[in-house]
């Protein structure tokens, strides 16, 4: 090719001076991005930098109120997803959207169904969705249901799904997230091959090691804004990581052992039935010690959510709880609650917070029968505000005041205040179940801190995340969970998110190691 | 509190553009009918021309609020942890008529007498609610559909009970079945020494103005310390804005189901005892239906707050006052019906709007005071 016809090549996309403002925020501002067609092109920052806000303008969820968008040099202006579609646009969602009930075929033409005299065209659907995926090198079985797909084949159909709609131009949005190492390397796989067909793949993520594995180009956006372009071939993860944070990583390492002999928590042969044949939990017995976090690795919904209602009292379950030497088994929630356990919810907007209520009132929940909370009959308005005072202090929730609405917080904020809370009144023990998921750089240093300090204090804590850095980081010992069964019992000191990976999908058998 | 009074105004203002549109929604359909609004607007304030009849028309306002404003509370208390207790008409049928013959079978004096009545009434109406609480928290039934099938059931065993087991004696030719007749001690005094302390008359229509005015004062300040300072209440806001969170932070679902639907039903209980205790003397056939079922409507309208039901209450109450005004000015009285369901629906936009906007509202002041106070750092 000579230089002129490389001059001549357009963009694929193209964003010029894109803006856009929420009440109060600035969710982008200036963004400058150019897509070469042909390329896996990497955006990537820290969570709340704007990428997701970026990538609904491009896919036409919402409007920029500045700026300019081309699609192979010629302006558009998207007012649905509809119209970025029309344009070759396509977006495969980070939570996947399939009927779990429908066949692959079935979700892949759902809302394009071929037609012939009024009737669902099953042939030609067929045919197109075999070539595009032989193509494409993208196996599925067209006739299976959803819901017997694994999390990888899901996404494999949530790409077809796309290139069905005549997409050239994809955007991925934190693709990774829900896939284990192994998965990963095979979705890299498709994406090298959607490439070698001229395919466009705008990838976003925060992983540094996949992005430079993966991408051709890359774009860091930090704070709304693109601070950034550079070739993947020239830089490494660390300088990446701090062109995305604007400073030095925080590392989530523990220094010495404060694991005691004092064993806080005990589980033995919890048991709970499922709908079928299959238990949601399996004969689990572990032991957490005073100052030790016990960390749970595990693929989303192998008993994780379960495994932690059960110890809460929240969903009934077979066999025998104990803490600090009490059996309590058959207690309440409350009376759990009271007598030590602490709880930082998987999700905080669904079971840590009272959004339409004040801060102060979110800080009294699970706290309604004990001090300074409580007050006889009475909610005591006065210390609990007080007390409000004091963790926004000590773990620097920025708020206006105690008299806020919970929702007005960032994420990263209502997870430093549930922290504080579920810290308050000297719990023995805590359950912390992904607990800086969808926090900021800054915040995740934070609660880490915390959960440190606490440990060195004395607290047994069970950590469940998927954050497998987060998990080897601060753990003392691993147990991987898999279809409700506790699999392996590993030595974070010397395991690898890939060996890892391999036990929490079952490629590795279980073996007992430590 | 700057951010709370925001609030409240927001709430008011919504509150009063959903009413004038109500009102001039309503402007169409009298003209349509053949009537002049404007004509039907001074009705509506057409308190009559005589000092007798303005004393009258302001006790029948009053008295017709009192009602009105007890349903709204118990309403609202299943409404805040989203307990839809449609049954508060069977309960207040079936423990006005318990309360009614419960205390015609003694006589005391009125301050044991009345007290009684009293607790008669919340007790029946409390076990009445207490049905579908129980099959609600062990065999999951719907509330809503427990209660509606509920309703049937009391106003009809009201009117047996009435006609069989609890009917009184009556006198040759008269129609109206009722209970026997309170003794003179079950007679709550009446509030018209009010009238005379404002220079006017006292009313003389339906027993004066009804002295429960007072009871149900009592009982709304009552309910608002309880939902708004205790515990209890706090358990209650908690479960209606967000269940799974107040399942996990302790609070057990099936107590909180139970006590606040009983709670409902032993407020429900009260709102036929204004009219029992106040004018009938009795619970007859004639007693005053439908009370229930406009309680939910003054509870929404009321945004199930007790100053809010207050207002709601007074405003319904002011609405079908206007009813007997507005047929002398030769409008059809069914328009306060319009009225009254344009507003309701058109509040409950309204409030709909007006609480998404404050939120947003919130979460901006709250970004814009953080943008202020936190210094913006500086990067590479």
């Amino acid at each position: 090719m000579s230089a002129d016809t490389l001059a001549t090549v357009k963009p694929a996309v193209e964003l010029e001076g894109i803006t856009k403002r929420f009440p109060g925020v600035v969710a982008n501002h200036d963004i400058r991005i150019t897509v070469q067609p042909g390329t896996v092109h990497a955006i990537v920052g820290e969570n709340g930098a704007g990428k997701s806000t970026l990538m609904k303008i491009l896919y036409g969820m919402q409007k920029p109120d500045e700026g300019t968008i081309r699609v192979n040099g010629a302006e558009v202006s998207f007012r649905t997803p509809s119209d970025a579609i029309a344009v070759g646009i396509g977006m495969v969602h980070q939570h996947f959207m399939l009927a779990d009930n429908f066949t692959v075929l079935e979700n892949i033409v759902l809302g394009a169904e071929p037609k012939r005299a009024g009737v669902l065209d099953t042939g030609k659907a067929r045919r197109r969705i075999v070539e595009l995926a032989e193509t494409h090198g993208l196996r599925v079985d067209p006739d299976k249901l959803v819901e017997d797909l694994g999390v990888g084949d899901r996404q494999r159909v949530e790409i077809l799904k796309v290139l069905y709609r005549g997409a050239r131009i994809l955007i991925l949005d934190e693709p990774t997230a829900v896939l284990v190492p192994q998965e990963v390397e095979e979705l890299f796989q498709n994406l090298r091959e959607l490439k070698a067909e001229g395919l466009t793949v705008i990838f976003i993520s925060h992983k540094l090691d996949e992005v430079l594995d993966i991408a051709d180009a890359i774009t860091v956006i930090r704070r709304g804004t693109t601070v950034a372009s550079v070739d993947p071939s020239e830089v490494t993860a660390r300088q990446l990581a701090e062109l995305m944070v604007g400073s030095e990583l925080p590392t989530p390492e523990t220094r010495e052992s404060t694991v005691t002999d004092t064993v806080t928590l005990k589980v033995s042969e919890l048991t709970m039935p499922g709908e079928g044949e299959r238990l949601l939990l399996d004969d689990v017995s572990f032991e957490i010690h005073q100052g030790e976090i016990l960390g749970i690795a595990g693929v989303e919904g192998n008993g994780q959510s379960e495994l932690i209602e059960a110890i809460m009292g929240i969903r009934p379950a077979q066999g025998r709880i104990e803490l600090t030497g009490q059996d309590i088994t058959t207690w309440s929630t409350l009376k759990r609650r009271e007598s030590g356990i602490g709880y930082i919810p998987e999700d905080r907007h669904r079971q840590g917070l009272l959004l339409e209520a004040s801060l102060w009132e979110n800080r009294v929940l699970g706290h309604q029968t004990r001090k300074p909370a409580r007050s006889g009959i009475w909610i005591d308005r006065r210390a609990s505000k007080a007390d409000t005072e004091r963790i926004v202090r000590d773990y620097d929730v920025r708020t206006p005041s105690v008299d806020t609405l919970a929702l007005a917080l960032s994420g990263g904020n209502q997870q430093k205040l549930i922290v504080g809370r579920e810290m308050s009144g000297e719990p023995a023990f805590l359950i912390a179940a992904h607990p800086t998921r969808g926090v900021d750089v800054g915040a995740q240093a934070a609660i880490w801190d915390h959960l440190r300090n606490a440990r060195a204090a004395g607290l047994a804590v069970l950590l469940i995340s998927a954050d497998l850095d987060e998990l080897i980081g601060l753990s003392d010992t691993i147990q991987v969970i898999y279809r409700g069964r506790l699999v392996a019992a590993l030595d974070p000191s010397d395991i690898t998110p890939e060996r890892l990976g391999g036990y929490m999908t079952g490629a590795i058998a279980g073996t007992e190691e430590t | 509190m700057p951010a709370g009074l925001n609030r409240a105004l927001l709430t008011v203002a919504g509150a009063v553009v959903a009413i004038v549109l109500a009102i001039a929604i309503c402007s169409v359909a009298i003209n349509v009918a053949g009537g002049d609004p404007l004509t039907a607007l001074t009705a509506l304030f057409d308190f009559g021309e005589t000092p007798r009849a303005q004393a009258n028309s302001i006790a029948t306002f009053l008295n017709r609020a009192v009602p009105l404003f007890i349903a709204g509370l118990a309403v609202a208390v299943g409404f805040r942890m989203n307990l839809f207790n449609i049954g508060v008409e069977g309960q207040y049928r079936i423990a006005a008529i318990c309360a009614a013959y419960v205390g015609s079978t003694f006589t005391a004096p009125a301050w044991i007498q009345i007290p009684v009545i009293i607790v008669v009434a919340a007790l029946v109406g409390g076990l009445y609610a207490l049905i579908p609480a129980v099959m609600k928290v062990t065999r999951g039934v719907n509330e809503v559909i427990a209660t509606i099938m509920l309703n049937y059931i009391a106003i009809n065993l009201a009117a047996f009970l009435v006609r069989g087991p609890f009917a009184g004696q009556r006198a040759k030719g008269e129609l109206t079945v009722t209970t026997p007749q309170l003794p003179d001690s079950a007679m709550f005094p009446d509030l018209n020494f009010l009238f005379e302390g404002f220079g006017m008359l006292p009313p003389t229509r339906g027993g004066g103005l009804w002295g429960f005015l007072v009871v149900a004062i009592l009982l709304g300040v009552v309910i608002w310390v309880v939902l708004e300072r205790t515990r209890f209440g706090f358990n209650v806001k908690a479960s209606g804005l967000n269940g799974p969170a107040a399942l996990a932070s302790g609070v057990n679902p099936k107590t909180m189901v139970i006590s606040a639907m009983v709670l409902s039903g032993a407020i429900a209980g009260l709102i036929g005892l204004p009219e029992i205790l106040g004018d009938r003397g009795a619970y007859n056939s004639n007693f005053t239906a439908g009370l229930g079922f406009l309680g939910i409507a003054v509870a929404l309208l009321g945004r199930n707050k007790p100053v809010g039901i207050a207002i709601a209450a007074l405003l319904f109450a002011f609405l079908d006052r206007a009813q007997g005004a507005l047929q002398f000015a030769d409008i059809p009285p069914s328009v306060i019906t319009i009225i009254q369901g344009a507003i309701v629906l058109l509040v409950v936009v309204a409030n709909e709007v007006t609480n998404r906007f404050a939120l947003r509202l919130e979460e901006r002041r709250a970004a814009q005071q953080l943008g202020r106070n936190t210094p913006v750092e500086v990067t590479a």
